[in-house]
């Protein structure tokens, strides 16, 4: 499991893409480990985009809660974009949407988090 | 009706989460004001078609309830013996039509306790056979305060007829877990499941067949070791009974260490586990009939959109249902 990080002035775009299962939701925890450190109020914004994933699993969830609780604990902003219809079901199954900031797009999460990083994404 | 040879009926007679749970009044009204607009112009003029109407073509949500007694489950084999698994307020029921159709005494029961919080064992200072000389009632469990708990609950100042005036014979049998035992026939191991206080799983075996009663069991899903020891626990099942009173988003953020679990980890679980059926169990009591149809339909589609080469069947526990393996 990989997650490809791409900059949008303040915020960091991190596009993941496969299954996010029992086998990769370890791999998946550790790649997002540096980019939660950095997600604290005055530093970075983070929007995981799930664009290319096409399962998420409980335990994969579960990495997210974690996430989002740490980004939370730590003043900073944390949201989710671009989920495939399997994954957007799993969401609203699992009630995860009502938890988590969830946008239908990249450029709708940016708008909510960071007018910089949404002139940026434009400029893209 | 015993199952045919071979055969395992599984006979719900408490299903409800925490704390039994009755409709009011307005929901009465609510289901009686559906019923009436889905037969509009219908010609229901004689009980035999509305009858008919309410069976076929009503929602279950409409023309039923899911009840609202706490955790019983009852498992016939076709032996004489009774096999129980706890004793919520769904005992009552199960005592009294004992009574009510063989009579009130010559019973013996076996009932496997998954833990001793007051959901699971509020039934049985109400359960009849227990009060007549001539019936057996084994009560098997993990807990060291297995007989403790009975006793006390019956007790002053919890209620007026003291536990030593149950006239049946009453036994307490010490089970421990991850060990297969032979009771009444039945292959059994218990398992310990995370909940306050502990509480414990039941694998059962009879016929070839095998049911999971698997309650009150929270799967918090931070050690994979353990997710795959309950993996096998439910291998091959042809049923797990399963506590799914949380949406997982809850159970793993505001009511994390509480206890219980999802229907999502449960349709996870079933799937790896390769197991037949999954009955989610032990509904949560705010949620009334229309709530837990869609919670069914919603579980039923997420097996569907994540099913492999495997398919597992879901449904709703609901007092009355009976499931034959």
């Amino acid at each position: 499991m990989e997650l490809a990080p791409k900059r949008f002035a303040d915020t960091v775009a991190l596009f993941a893409t496969g299954r996010i299962d029992h086998a990769t939701a370890e791999p998946f925890r550790a790649a997002l480990v540096p980019h939660l450190a950095a997600c604290a109020a005055g530093r970075d914004r983070v929007v995981l985009d799930l664009g290319g994933v096409e399962y998420i699993s409980s335990v994969g969830l579960r990495v997210l809660m974690l996430a989002s609780k740490q980004a939370k604990a730590q003043g900073g902003s944390l949201a989710v974009a671009d989920l495939q219809p399997v994954v957007r079901e799993i969401f609203e199954i699992s009630r995860f949407n009502l938890v988590l900031d969830v946008f239908p797009t990249l450029r709708e999460a940016l708008a909510k988090l960071s007018a910089p990083a949404l002139t940026a994404f434009d400029a893209a | 009706m015993p199952p045919e040879g071979g055969r395992v009926l599984v006979r719900f007679w408490g299903t409800r989460g925490s704390i039994p749970v009755a409709m009011g009044s307005a929901e009465v009204q609510r289901k009686l004001v559906n019923a009436l607009v889905a037969a509009a112009g219908r010609g229901l003029d004689t009980a035999g078609k509305a009858r008919a109407f309410v069976e076929r073509e009503l929602d279950f949500s409409i023309s039923h309830t899911f009840g609202g007694n706490s955790s019983c489950v009852q498992i016939e084999t076709g032996d004489e013996d009774y096999v129980v698994c706890d004793l919520g307020s769904g005992a009552r029921v199960l005592g009294n039509s004992v009574l009510a159709t063989r009579g009130p005494a010559g019973h013996r029961f076996h009932v496997f306790m998954s833990h001793l919080h007051w959901d699971h064992i509020m039934g049985f200072p109400f359960f009849m056979p227990a009060y007549l000389p001539g019936n057996h009632v084994r009560i098997y469990g993990c807990h060291a305060t297995l007989e403790e708990a009975f006793r006390r609950q019956n007790a002053a100042p919890s209620f007026p007829v003291d536990f030593s005036r149950m006239n049946a014979r009453i036994e307490f049998v010490r089970l421990e877990p991850e060990r297969d035992y032979d009771i009444a026939g039945l292959r059994v191991r218990a398992k310990l499941q995370q909940h306050s206080g502990d509480s414990y799983g039941y694998r059962i075996e009879k016929h070839g067949k095998v049911v999971v009663y698997s309650t009150d069991s929270e799967h918090k899903q931070d050690d994979p070791e353990k997710m795959k020891a309950f993996v096998e626990f439910f291998r091959d099942a042809d049923l797990v009974i399963f506590d799914a009173q949380y949406s997982l988003a809850d159970s793993i953020s505001v009511k994390e260490d509480w206890g219980h679990s999802s229907n999502v980890v449960g349709v996870e679980m079933c799937q790896l586990a390769r197991a037949r059926r999954l009955c989610l169990y032990h509904h949560e009591p705010i949620f009334d009939d229309e709530r837990i149809a869609t919670l069914l339909a919603e579980t039923r589609r997420l097996e569907e959109i994540t099913r492999g080469d495997h398919r597992v069947d879901v449904s709703a526990a609901y007092d009355g249902l009976e499931i034959t393996l």
